[in-house]
Order: structure tokens, then C-alpha cells, then sequence
């Protein structure tokens, strides 16, 4: 028989707020322990939660993303359980009345378009982080209190590829919002999976299992990938399943069990007596849904249909949002936007990977870390957007060669001048005047002979190398088009 | 003796230059080292911190005269070791706390500080707020001022035998199940519990969140005013603080009552009410009549539930309220093995035996497959409870009760008997799971044996200004508040 795996995630991710969750602290990655902390998020006898604001406009827009409802009234939790690095000794979440509930996200998976319905997305906080030594334990409080937010899926996902695929969705429907940065090596994400295995076509549930501590998408496709075949043997070989909890060991390759039901824990959740229930305010809901962005898959949907993007651009426009940005905007006002996406996506960035390579070697040679380093980026470039476009539409228009037009991006890029004036003080204007061409034509047909008998031999390639001797006695300003037609006709005659 | 002087007494007499600020304070500190070897209501205080406040406060007044905005200037109040002092000592009465010092203020000791008073010694409760007599605070009892050999009531014991036996001005409680008013009666105070929420509850290390409620403890009607008026307002750190306006409280102590309705709660003439109380009552009852009052009898019918209710709920939010003493962080610790080994050693050498009965009776009561049994039943009674005073109060604008069954019990008497501890709270229990405002004057005494009563008033939430106007009339009507008593 065969066997078809059910999967459902939920996913951690620490909100990108200036302050924690309950206290005015900062919510920031690397600073040395316990340098972050304060009575409130320290748990000191006597202090008070008081929520950040922040987070719970983040927690809506991230529902609003994800399609969810957003009920009239959320409430936090006490969610009871002792572990040296919970101060409280409970953790405040969001238990029966969640924040936002019942969405979905849309993702491309093997060509076509994935479905996964969302539980619920639920504010909560971060714990401190455990360190390990010798003979004792140490914890960081920093983190304590982080705001973060867990989305739980439906047990929607077949394979773990699929899995890897809706994460990158999630990821980037996240990043877009500016919910989170989701740096997993920053500890931003990390997800629990739970993963079971059925007779293909049946509907019931299997036993359901949970595999913890993956710390990378790749690590959950790997886990997944270890764990579903497993249960389908064991299923094979007439064992039962029962629902218990694994670990994922990420150097073994392998899960293993770390509970079963049995001993699964009594959270004894209690409403939270300290905060008073969460009642967004519709103005509040009005203006967020007013100003939400655009979904990664719309944008990239609409880039091809209004722009004839091949999918391939328009997904490049889509992962890089800053690149998009600049895009869309003399997208709109060209005649050209396949050439003008053609243009940013190669020629643009390449200009910035270079000034980035330079930048790089300078920084560290006056010493920085690479997390101090700063960029040059889109928007610090001399030049307008407009000027790109008057670029490209130059380019495209035949008055000036693309060779001509890097020549002059390169310029822009250094200097800011617009192409118009850099053409002239350069004298790159490309020659389209016929007389003008077929004299340096019938020049480099007398001064090469061997690839002129070459293309009468019938080596059509042999026409490209006239090409490139005329383009060089024009300094590149021949048009290229007339340059090939002149020669052809010249050279057929 | 200045102690001996109420708040609104001792700033007259601040403002006209006539005593200073540490000649009260100095008149407290001798009263603490003449009696309170025998009443025990400081677990700690200092006296040099206290002068050096005093002194403070005589040179600002000196400087810049009497300022009505600082009300409090120059007033020594106590302060029950539940509230956090910037760096005092707090222990809750538990051991479990060890040597901590609070690194901040609770919101009410900055307001406090803003009103000019000194802040002033930490005053013995029962642990963590658990308790009616002070017999469970890890550090000893506390003596009734008016017989040594009794229990001054709790948890806010320290609080009102300090102020009884004139070791401080004021003194600030907290009130849960009626830790303030109750206290406050058996030692012959003034006790307020205001509304749910009118207070902030930033630094008050919290027994039952949803009931706690700080106030003051103090010798007249008239002090409990001034002292409420400093402490109330909406916190920034308390998202359950009132943002409503706080009114002149002193102010609207005019005396004047006629025409209020005072309603007399049915259900709350029990078996277990003592005839000297009743009589003391029923007469205090009769004195609002000659003031004007209307009495009616009203029915507040869930109230045999109220007992269980908060049993149920205060014991719960404890059970979570409590787990941050886990030895991790500060307080004691008695190590383990494994971070499970640490906990249990340190819980169970730092909590004394009713703390770890309410943390094990609220763990029960939130565990699956109990918790709709219990937790959820009770939340719904408890909206039933607070329903009835909400009707009740539709009738009348104030309900008055016996604060006590009896008057204070001896040391030792109900110790063994937690149930029969627990109904000594049974007239007060209601109001907190209500979120209204109480308030104990002293009714009487008992003859013989000459023991304070307390009779109680209620008001609806946010009704304080009506709750004192009718305790201040009552009281100006009477001498019981100016009694002492008999210790030398
Ligand atoms: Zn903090």
C-alpha cells in the first residue's frame, strides 16, 4: 500500500519592534547578556506587563497578510511551566482568543499553486536563552519577553519540499511586511513540525508526532525527509505510532524521541488577570488595511501580466522588494519595461555588487565587522530613476549601442550626470547614418579578407567578426542592426 | 505625643511652624522601641533613613513653605513588606525571598514621595498576603495592640497594629479578601479597600491579581481621604488601572447624609456573627437613621458562594503569581542537581505550610480536566456575585455590614483550622470579588473584654467620595476612633 504524509507547522517568529513585549527594553540581537533586562522582563517581585502597541499592530497586519479573521476581542494567557529560562515561570500567550484566525497562505510549488490554511497567528513572548558550561548553567535574559509571533497552519502540506516551499513563502510574506526579518541565524525563526502518515485516498489522522529544534528551513526538509519514511516503515512492519514528541538531531540526521503523550506537559493555561483584553479599534483596523502591502505572489503575478515580464524577471523583482521598488515606478512611464527590468536586474545590480566589493575591501581594512559594514544601496545612488529610464529608452530607440549604454550607466553611477548629457561630453551617440556605415563597412571588408572569403565559403559566422571590426572603427558607435544588414548586402552582392 | 495625631492634625500644625517633621518622625521611632518588642508589627525599619527623610522634609518646608500640592509632607507612613521600596528590603513575611532589596518603587511609594511623606519601615503581614491573623508570616506574629495575647487580624496585620498602637501615622495595606478592612477592625483603625483598579498595582508583589488592592490604613476617616487622594490614578505600568479623574476626596467629607439610602445585606446575618458585634452594628445602623439615612434591607443571593469562589480564583492566580520564586534569579536557594531539584528544594524550604497549600489548591484547580469543574465555575459565580452588589446598588448608595464576625480571636485559636480561618473573612470576601470599594470605621467594643468592632460600608465601583462621606459622618457622630489603646 501506499502512504502519503500529513503536515502541520508552527512557526516562531520574533517580531521586528523597537521595544519588547511588556517593557520599554530593547529588542535587539547581540548585545552582551543580560544588558537588556529590566525589572519587568527580569520578573522582579511586583512588576506589571504593560503590552507594546507595536506588536500588536504587527500581530494584525501579519493577519491581514495571511488572509486571517481578526476577531473583535483577543486576550493573553498564562501559560504555566517551570524552566529556568521562563522569569515568570509561565509564558503570556494567546490561548482561546488568538489575536487573528482561519487564513490562508498561497504559494508556487512544482509549477502550480500551493494552498495552506492557517489556524491562527498569536502574539506571545520569548523566553531567555540557556547556556551550558562545565559545571553550571547560565541564562540570558536579553531575549525574555521578545515579542513573537506563532503561526499555525492546518495540517495542509504533503511532502517536505512543499513544507521548505510554504516557509519561504511565509518568510518572505513576513519580510515584505516588515514584520520580522527572520534572520534564522539570529534565532528570528524556529518552528515545530507535526508530521504523520496515512493510506493514500484515506481522510482519518494518524498518530501525530512532533519533531522540535530544527534551526533552518533545510534542517525541517531534512528532518521531514528522515521522519516521513520512517513512519511509513515502521507503519509497514505492523508497528504502531503514538503520539509523542522528537527531537531532530541536525549532525546525526535523525530523530529521536523525546515523550510521549503520556508524559506531555499540564499548562494549566489562565487568562491573564494583569493585561485586560485586546480590542482593536476599527480605525486602527481601517488605516493598517489601508496601507497593507502588496503579496509577494500578487506582485509577481501582476508584474507579468502588466509589465510581459518573463516569470523569471518577475520573480527576481519579487525576492529583492527593494529592486522591485525602484522598478515599478518607471516601469509605469516606459515604452519598454521588459528591457528597462532586463537593465535593473542585470546591469544596475551588477554596478551595485561591484561598488559593494570595493566598499567591502575599504571597511575592512579600516577594521569593521562585517555586521557594521554599510552599502552603498538603490537609494543612495547619485542618479535619478528617471534617468535609467531615459537610459534605456535611448538604448532602445537605436541612438545608442547597449555596449554605448553600459559605458554611460558606469558614469551615471560615478558621477550622477543624466545619460543625455554624458552621451554628448562623451560622444557615444550611436551612428545610424547609412553613408557614414557603409564607408567603414567596405573599409573592413578590404581590411579582412579571410573572414570575407570565410562567409562566402558559407561560414555565416565569419559575418560576426566584420561586425566587431566595424563596431571598433566606429569606437562602438555604429548601429549594430545596420551594421549587420550593410555588411550582408555588401558581401551578397 | 505626636504619634498619636492623625495626618490632618500634624500638617496644620507642620504648616504653622509649630513641630517639625522630626519630631513626629522621632516620636514614632520611640513608640517602635516602647512597644513594638511586644506588638511585633516591624519586621525591619531605619530609624537614620526615616530622620534623614524627616530633615528633608523640614527644609523643604523651610525653603519653600507649606505646599498644599504636597499633602503628606513630612507624614512617616509604614509600609507592609508586600510593596516594593527602592532600596529596602522586601520579603513578603516569607523566607523564601532571602536578602532582597528592591531595586525600584512601587507606583504608590513614588506617589507617596511626591506628596511629600517618609517612607517608613516594613510591616510584618502574613506570607504573601495569605492569611487573616499575621500567624503565617515566617518572621512571627503580630500582637493585637488591645490584648497581647490576640491576633491583630491580617494579612495586613503589621499595618493596623502599627497604626493602632501609634508606631507610625498611616500605614499602607493591601487587601485581597479584605487583608485591610478586617485588620483594621480588630485593631480599632480606619481601613479603606478602594475599587478594583483606582490604585496601581506596579510594585505590589501580587497574591491575586484580579483581587489585590492597595490602601491605606489610617486613625481617621478624614486621613484615609487625604491618603487616598495621593495614591489613586491611572498608571502607565498597570493596564488595569482606572484612567477616571480622581476627585478632592477630603473635600466631600461634609458631614451631610441626609436622604442617603443605606441598604442592609439579608444573607449577612450568619450563625457565626457574634451578639457584641450585632449590637454594636445594629446601633451603628441606628446612628445613620438619626443622621438622615433611609435603611432598607436589600438581598445579595450568591453570597454563600463568595467563600468558595474566591477560594477558587485567588488560589489559582497565586499558583502562577508564585512560581517566579524558583531560587533562579534571586531570593533563596537551596541548590539541586538538576534545575527540577533546585526548584523543590527552594519552594519547599522557602514557603511556609498555607502559602503551599493555596499554590497546591491552585495548581488542582487549573489542572486539565478540573479546570472547567472549578476555575471557569467560578469566574461565572463571581460575575453573579458582583451582579448582585451592581443591583443592590441600583436601590441604595451604600450597603453596611459587620467588617467581622467577631472580634480579634487569640493566637493559636483557629491556627489548626484553615476553613474555620478562612470564614473570619466571610463579610469582606465579596466586595473584592466585586471590584468595589469598602471601607471599616470602628463601631465599638466588645463589654466585656473591650476588643474593637469594625463596621463595614460598601460602595459601588468608583464610589468612594460617597463611601467616605458616610464613614466620616458616622464617625464625627461617634468617639470610638478616638479611643487608645491600653498599652503602655
Ligand atoms: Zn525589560
Amino acid at each position: 500500500m501506499d502512504y502519503e504524509a500529513v503536515i502541520g507547522l508552527e512557526t516562531h517568529v520574533q517580531l521586528k519592534t523597537r521595544s519588547k513585549m511588556w517593557c520599554g527594553c530593547p529588542n535587539q540581537y547581540g548585545a552582551p547578556p543580560n544588558t537588556h533586562v529590566c525589572p519587568v522582563c527580569l520578573a522582579l517581585p511586583g512588576v506589571l506587563p504593560v503590552a507594546n502597541e507595536e506588536a500588536l499592530r504587527l500581530t494584525l497586519r501579519t493577519g491581514l497578510l495571511l488572509q486571517c479573521e481578526i476577531p473583535a476581542r483577543a486576550k493573553f494567557d498564562r501559560k504555566n511551566y517551570f524552566y529556568p529560562d521562563a522569569p515568570k515561570n509561565y509564558q503570556l500567550t494567546q490561548y482561546d482568543q488568538p489575536s487573528t484566525r482561519n487564513g490562508h497562505v498561497e504559494f508556487e510549488f512544482n509549477g502550480t499553486l500551493s494552498r495552506v490554511r492557517i489556524t491562527r497567528a498569536h502574539l506571545e513572548e520569548d523566553v531567555g536563552k540557556s547556556t551550558h558550561f562545565e559545571r553550571h548553567s547560565g541564562v540570558d535574559f536579553n531575549r525574555a519577553g521578545v515579542p513573537l509571533l506563532e503561526i499555525v497552519t492546518e495540517p495542509d502540506l504533503t511532502s517536505a519540499d512543499q513544507t521548505h516551499a510554504y516557509l519561504n513563502a511565509l518568510k518572505e510574506i513576513l519580510q515584505y511586511g516588515g514584520i520580522s526579518d527572520c534572520d534564522m541565524e539570529k534565532g528570528m525563526v524556529r518552528c515545530d513540525v507535526n508530521v504523520s502518515v496515512r493510506p493514500c485516498g484515506t481522510q482519518a489522522l494518524g498518530a501525530k508526532i512532533e519533531i522540535k529544534n530544527m534551526n533552518s528551513f533545510s534542517g525541517v526538509r531534512r528532518a521531514l525527509e528522515y521522519e516521513i519514511p520512517r513512519q511509513i516503515a515502521a507503519v509497514r512492519r505492523g508497528e504502531k505510532l503514538v503520539q509523542s514528541t522528537r527531537r531532530w538531531d541536525d549532525v546525526a540526521g535523525v530523530t529521536e524521541e523525546m515523550r510521549s503523550k503520556e508524559n506531555a506537559h499540564d499548562y494549566r493555561y489562565l487568562p491573564e488577570p494583569d493585561l485586560m483584553p485586546f480590542e482593536p479599534a476599527q480605525d486602527w483596523l481601517d488605516n493598517e488595511r489601508a496601507s497593507l502591502m502588496e503579496l509577494p505572489l500578487a506582485r509577481k503575478q501582476r508584474l507579468m501580466r502588466e509589465y510581459q515580464l518573463p516569470a523569471g524577471d518577475a520573480e527576481v523583482l519579487k525576492n529583492n522588494r527593494a529592486l522591485g521598488d525602484y522598478y515599478e515606478p518607471i516601469a509605469r512611464l516606459s515604452k519598454n519595461p521588459k528591457l528597462l527590468a532586463n537593465w535593473i536586474i542585470n546591469n544596475l545590480q551588477a554596478r551595485l555588487v561591484e561598488i559593494m566589493e570595493k566598499e567591502k575591501t575599504e571597511q575592512a581594512s579600516l577594521g569593521l565587522e562585517p555586521d557594521e559594514m554599510k552599502f552603498t544601496g538603490l537609494a543612495d545612488l547619485k542618479f535619478k530613476p528617471s534617468d535609467l529610464l531615459d537610459l534605456v529608452e535611448m538604448v532602445a530607440r537605436g541612438a545608442l549601442s547597449s555596449a554605448s549604454g553600459q559605458t554611460v550607466l558606469a558614469e551615471m553611477v560615478a558621477s550622477g550626470k543624466a545619460p543625455s548629457a554624458i552621451v554628448q561630453s562623451m560622444g557615444l551617440a550611436q551612428v545610424s547614418d547609412a553613408g557614414a556605415i557603409e564607408t567603414l563597412c567596405d573599409q573592413a571588408i578590404a581590411q579582412n579578407p579571410n573572414p570575407v572569403a570565410d562567409y562566402k565559403a558559407g561560414k555565416e559566422a565569419a559575418l560576426n567578426a566584420l561586425k566587431g571590426q566595424v563596431m571598433k572603427l566606429s569606437r562602438g558607435k555604429a548601429n549594430p542592426a545596420m551594421v549587420g544588414e550593410i555588411l550582408q548586402r555588401k558581401l551578397r552582392g | 505625643m505626636l504619634n498619636q495625631h492623625t495626618i490632618s492634625d500634624l500638617t496644620r500644625r507642620l504648616a504653622q511652624r509649630e513641630i517639625s517633621a522630626r519630631e513626629i518622625t522621632q516620636s514614632c521611632l520611640d513608640r517602635i522601641q516602647q512597644v513594638d518588642g511586644r506588638v511585633r508589627a516591624y519586621l525591619s525599619h531605619d530609624p537614620a533613613d526615616a530622620l534623614a527623610q524627616a530633615d528633608a522634609a523640614d527644609q523643604t518646608i523651610a525653603r519653600e513653605g507649606w505646599n498644599e500640592a504636597r499633602p503628606l509632607m513630612g507624614i512617616p507612613v509604614a509600609i507592609k513588606d508586600v510593596l516594593a521600596v527602592r532600596n529596602h528590603p522586601l520579603n513578603c513575611a516569607s523566607k523564601i525571598l532571602g536578602n532582597y532589596i528592591s531595586p525600584y518603587d512601587a507606583t504608590a511609594i513614588e506617589k507617596l514621595r511626591a506628596a511629600g511623606a517618609i517612607i517608613h519601615g516594613r510591616l510584618n503581614m502574613d506570607e504573601f498576603a495569605m492569611g487573616s491573623s499575621t500567624e503565617n508570616s515566617a518572621f512571627g506574629t503580630t500582637r493585637n495592640p488591645w490584648d497581647l495575647a490576640r491576633i491583630p487580624g491580617g494579612s495586613s496585620g503589621g499595618s493596623a497594629a502599627a497604626v493602632a498602637a501609634d508606631e507610625c501615622i498611616a500605614s499602607i495595606g493591601t487587601d485581597t479578601g479584605g487583608s485591610i478592612r478586617q485588620p483594621a477592625a480588630l485593631c480599632g483603625c480606619v481601613g479603606l479597600k478602594p475599587t478594583y483598579g483606582r490604585i496601581s498595582r506596579f510594585g505590589l508583589v501580587a497574591f491575586a491579581s484580579s483581587l489585590d488592592q492597595i490602601g491605606p490604613i489610617t486613625k481617621d476617616v478624614r486621613d484615609a481621604a487625604l491618603m487616598l487622594k495621593v495614591l489613586s490614578g491611572k498608571d502607565s505600568r498597570d493596564s488595569t488601572s482606572l484612567p477616571d479623574p480622581v476627585p478632592d476626596y477630603p473635600a466631600t467629607l461634609s458631614g451631610n447624609i441626609k436622604g442617603l439610602k443605606v441598604g442592609l445585606p439579608r444573607e449577612y446575618l450568619v450563625p457565626g456573627l457574634d451578639s457584641e458585634v450585632k449590637k454594636s452594628v445594629d446601633a451603628a445602623v441606628q446612628k445613620l437613621v438619626g443622621l438622615g439615612a433611609d435603611v432598607c434591607e436589600v438581598s445579595l443571593p450568591h453570597t454563600d458562594y463568595a467563600v468558595a469562589t474566591y477560594y477558587i480564583i485567588a488560589t489559582a492566580e497565586a499558583s502562577a503569581n508564585l512560581a517566579r520564586f524558583d531560587g533562579i534569579r534571586y531570593g533563596m536557594r537551596v541548590d539541586g542537581n538538576d534545575p527540577a531539584e533546585l526548584y523543590s528544594r527552594t519552594r519547599g524550604a522557602g514557603f511556609g505550610p498555607e502559602v503551599k497549600r493555596r499554590i497546591i489548591l491552585g495548581t488542582y484547580v487549573l489542572s486539565s480536566g478540573y479546570y472547567d469543574a472549578y476555575y471557569l465555575r467560578a469566574q461565572k459565580v463571581r460575575t453573579l456575585i458582583r451582579n448582585d452588589f451592581l443591583n443592590a446598588f441600583e436601590k441604595v448608595d451604600v450597603l453596611v455590614t459587620p467588617t467581622t464576625p467577631t472580634a480579634a480571636f487569640k493566637v493559636g485559636e483557629k491556627a489548626e483550622n484553615p476553613l474555620q480561618m478562612y470564614l473570619s473573612d466571610i463579610f469582606t470576601i465579596s466586595c473584592n470579588l466585586a471590584g468595589i470599594c469598602g471601607i471599616s470605621v470602628p463601631c465599638g467594643f466588645t463589654s466585656p473584654g473591650n476588643l474593637p468592632i469594625g463596621l463595614q460600608i460598601l460602595g459601588p465601583p468608583m464610589g468612594e467620595s460617597t463611601l467616605l462621606r458616610v464613614a466620616h459622618a458616622y464617625e464625627q457622630s461617634t468617639d470610638w476612633h478616638k479611643a487608645k489603646p491600653p498599652l503602655q
